[in-house]
């Protein structure tokens, strides 16, 4: 598996003040990576500075993030405004919060897909509906004419995935997905970002508080703790053998989910 | 790894709010100084008429010229900032006052005292503007206490609804049920306990409303329902001289700017408090 | 929706109420019923006359009795008389009405020309230069009064440059072009600073991170989402900025002599006549409350989370 992300001793400063310290990891095609750590560990501040959303005070102030040959920081806000979507996903902790109350979901994809490609009314329709009925939508068509209030908690959840998907991106980056839901929703959720690297072999970077959903998914994980690596390497060895007491205590702090059948071999 | 990592300059901004709240509150002081000493202040007499230097234009030995009694202008705007600016921080200082007893007593007492007061407030709040004040300055006749008045009939129920809604909240607060048990009078409770912790948002507005204050003040006087000629006002003054705008503009000018610059002065003081006491105002990351 | 409008008409009779007793109230205090005013400077009448005068208006009626009676001739337009004039004041105030309402629409709409796009812009530019320059005016606009202001237009626009007349002759769009101006300056210099933070705090909502996390240029963001969430607030607070300008008409009014009901009401204040200042009172506040009540309603007409009934008000 070549790489496909990769960040190279990454610092992220806000005003001025370090918030992220010396990071660096990588992520191969169709991988699963889990970030986790306390929150204001950094951890976020990290796919957030992949897709340039570190806003105005915010800003990568040493290393660099490669991804296909560019150096991410470098790019102006246009240039990776066109890798935001059709390359990289985002989904949110509230994908409900991340469209606008007073405008149909269907209205605010359409809306960003025509960004990116040409495309008409009829065959974007074709498309998230596609994408919706493979997560379990019955009546996507119904889905699409919703404004985000009219939909559930993990409904709202579900359609973040399936518009994150909508224009095939390389990399999912999922900021906090089940943190906001009830547990049988989070497993739901966890569930339907597997499927999705299984159908479409889309690698993940998942940021989590949440260390059992890092069990359940991801391949490799990296620990976070103010600002920088605690450990880093397989999931399976970092959660069996923690060497660090707050590795411990994160894991700790949570149930683990079952790990899903879904895991790729 | 293969290179170094690339280094960037982040570009900071400073923070300036401390530098701005010394800078105006420098100013407000040095305005309400000049006011105080106004009298010292003044380079002539602004009450001693010579006809033979009526209507002159500003020139080196009257910066802002002479009126139609040939009385120093400068000195008349010095002169006027006495009553202008104490009519104001007094027209201020009665509404705080009593919009902030009747909302703290609302809320204290709950209720249908409640209700009532605050019906009462909201009653105030559906006339607009200045009309009310306009009638009530009409029917209590003109002069500045009058004008007073009239401007702080309509203008407390913002203090009260604002003193009301601190208030409730501070009896939401742990300390505040601890005080209560510990069985303090409620007076006791309301002055060592509930005013110091309202006290900041009230003052806040306060200072906000001393530039609206002063302008809608001046506008009274301008109609001839406040401060009267000859007593030097700088709202009156602009009404006074108007009739000479075409030939002797300065006239008009000279108070008018003292208008804008005081208001100025207030407005750029009460934002920047406001900001300091707001840190939800004060420039932060979205981290 | 409709339950909705009848709660709010509803909850209105209470305010009128108030709004009419306060003002009737507030010139009977002073003093002053109509007999005083009649009689009052002529002195040696008789007083069985002012009795008989009194009984005749009915004013030896207990105060609430009077209130009802004054209430009822209010709502059928029986305003009583002019104590200067002698005229009927609900003829003379409908007369007046229109300049006033015309002056009133002409500034609301220079109002939004200016506050709107220089709003928006600001924000977009927050802490920028544009941002800066933009509220440097704004503050300047909100610490100049607004009879001052007519005063620099005059000297300006007529003494100086000789483009508009001084005071109006009648009802032209010369003539209104100066007062609509400085009504229109006081009232975008607070009304931008509102559009340009609520705008503000419409850019950091979640769905604007999330547009732009889809790769949606920030203007599209700016013009279909963020814009029209934002238009709700904006038209409720134009709504009560009306508020302002109402009052300030009346200065303006006098001023520039527009003929309307601010420079009558003026004129009544300095002559004493109470009528015509009551009936201005009522009806300024009447025509504030119904401006408040449809805005509170075509905003709920807007919401689609009101409109679908997901949130109750």
């Amino acid at each position: 598996m070549s790489k496909l992300l990769e960040y190279d001793r990454v610092e992220i400063s806000y005003n001025g003040k370090p918030a992220v310290q010396d990071i660096s990891v990588d992520l191969a095609e169709g991988e699963i990576l889990g970030i986790v750590g306390e929150s204001g560990s950094g951890k976020s501040t990290l796919i957030k500075a992949a897709m340039g959303l570190l806003g105005p005070a915010g800003m990568v102030t040493r290393g660099d993030i490669w991804y296909k040959g560019k150096d991410l920081p470098d790019l102006k806000p246009a240039e990776i405004r066109k890798l935001c979507g059709p390359d990289f996903g985002m989904i949110f902790q509230s994908a409900g919060a991340s469209f606008c109350p007073i405008r149909t979901v269907g209205a605010q994809l359409y809306e960003s897909v025509i960004e990116h490609e040409k495309i008409t009314k009829a065959e974007f329709e074709d498309r998230a509906s596609e994408i919706l009925s493979k997560i379990g939508f019955l009546d996507p068509v119904r889905v699409l004419k919703s404004y985000p209030f009219e939909l559930s908690g993990g409904m709202q959840q579900r359609v973040g995935i399936a518009s994150a998907m909508l224009l095939r991106p390389s990399v999912l980056m999922a900021d906090e997905p089940t943190s906001a839901l009830d547990v049988h929703v989070q497993k739901q959720v966890v569930e339907e970002m597997m499927l999705m690297r299984k159908e479409y072999g889309v690698s993940i970077i998942i940021v989590t508080h949440n260390i059992g959903v890092v069990g359940a998914m991801a391949d490799n994980v990296l620990v976070m703790q103010k600002g920088r690596a605690v450990e880093y390497g397989e999931t399976d060895k970092i959660l069996n053998h923690p060497e660090t007491e707050y590795t411990k205590t994160l894991m700790a702090a949570v149930p683990r989910l079952e790990r899903g059948g879904a895991k790729h071999g | 790894m293969n290179k170094e990592p690339t280094v960037r300059v982040q570009k900071l901004r400073r923070d300036t709010l401390k530098a701005r709240l010394i800078v105006f509150g420098t100013l407000a002081i040095l305005l309400l100084l000049a006011s105080v000493f106004c009298e010292q202040l003044c380079p002539y007499d602004p009450y001693a008429q010579d006809l033979s230097i009526a209507k002159m234009a500003p020139s080196a030995e009257h910066v802002f010229g002479t009126d139609r009694y040939g009385r120093d202008m400068l000195s008349r705007v010095i002169v006027g900032a006495k009553t202008s600016i104490f009519s104001t921080l007094l027209l201020v200082a009665i509404i705080t006052v009593i919009g902030t007893i009747v909302g703290v007593f609302a809320a204290w007492v709950g209720g249908w005292t409640d209700t009532i007061l605050m019906r009462i407030s909201d009653l105030f709040l559906a006339f607009p503007g200045l009309v009310f004040a306009l009638a009530v300055a009409g029917v209590l006749g003109g002069g500045l206490h009058n004008a007073i008045i009239a401007l702080a009939a309509i203008s407390w129920p913002k203090f009260a609804r604002i003193a009301r809604s601190q208030t409730l909240a501070q009896k939401e607060m742990p300390y505040f049920r601890a005080a209560k048990l510990a069985g303090g009078s409620s007076m006791k409770i309301i002055v060592k306990h509930v005013l110091p912790n309202i006290m900041g948002p009230i003052l806040v507005t306060s200072m906000l409303d001393i530039g609206t204050m002063m302008m809608e003040l001046a506008g009274l006087s301008f109609l001839g329902l406040g401060a009267k000629p000859p007593a030097a006002e700088w709202g009156s003054m602009i009404s006074d001289t108007r009739g000479l705008l075409q030939t002797a503009p300065w006239l008009t000018f000279a108070p008018g700017l003292a208008i804008f610059v005081s208001v100025m002065i207030f407005n750029l003081l009460g934002d920047t408090v406001r900001d300091y006491l707001d840190p939800k105002m004060r420039k932060g990351a979205r981290a | 929706m409709g339950k909705y409008v009848l709660r709010r008409i509803v909850q209105l009779i209470p305010v009128l109420i108030g709004i009419t007793f306060l003002s009737f109230a507030m010139m009977r205090i002073a003093g002053s019923d109509a007999i005083t005013e009649m009689y009052g400077n002529k002195g040696g009448v008789d007083q069985a006359i002012i009795d008989a005068a009194r009984a005749d208006l009915g004013l030896d009626k207990p105060f609430l009795t009077q209130y009802f009676s004054w209430l009822g001739g209010m709502l059928t337009g029986d305003m009583g008389t002019s104590y200067i004039s002698g005229r009927n004041v609900f003829d003379t105030f409908v007369s007046k009405l229109p300049a006033t309402l015309l002056l009133t629409a002409l500034s609301i709409l220079l109002t939004i020309i200016i506050s709107i796009p220089l709003g928006v812009l600001a924000a977009v530019r927050h802490d920028r230069f544009t941002d800066y320059l933009i509220r440097f005016c704004s503050f300047v606009g909100n610490s100049l009064p607004n009879f001052f202001v007519a005063m620099l237009l005059m000297y300006f626009l007529s003494i100086k440059l000789g483009w508009l007349p001084v005071i109006s002759n009648g009802l032209s769009l010369k003539s209104a072009a100066m007062p609509t101006l400085t009504l229109a300056i006081a009232m975008s210099a607070k009304y931008l600073r509102q559009v340009r933070a609520t705008v503000l705090e419409e850019l950091n909502k979640d769905y604007v991170y999330g547009a732009q996390a889809r790769g949606v240029r920030g203007r599209v963001t700016l013009w279909k989402s963020v814009m029209k969430s934002s238009m709700l607030t904006i038209i409720t607070l134009l709504a009560l900025s009306i508020g302002s300008l109402l009052g300030g008409t009346a200065i303006i009014e006098s001023i520039f002599m527009w003929d309307g009901v601010g420079k009558l009401a003026v004129d009544a204040i300095t002559m004493r006549d109470y009528p015509i200042i009551q009936a201005y009172v009522v009806w300024m506040a009447i025509i504030y409350v119904l401006v408040n009540l449809i805005t509170d309603l075509l905003y709920h007409a807007m919401d689609p989370r009101i409109r679908l009934g997901v949130v109750q008000d």
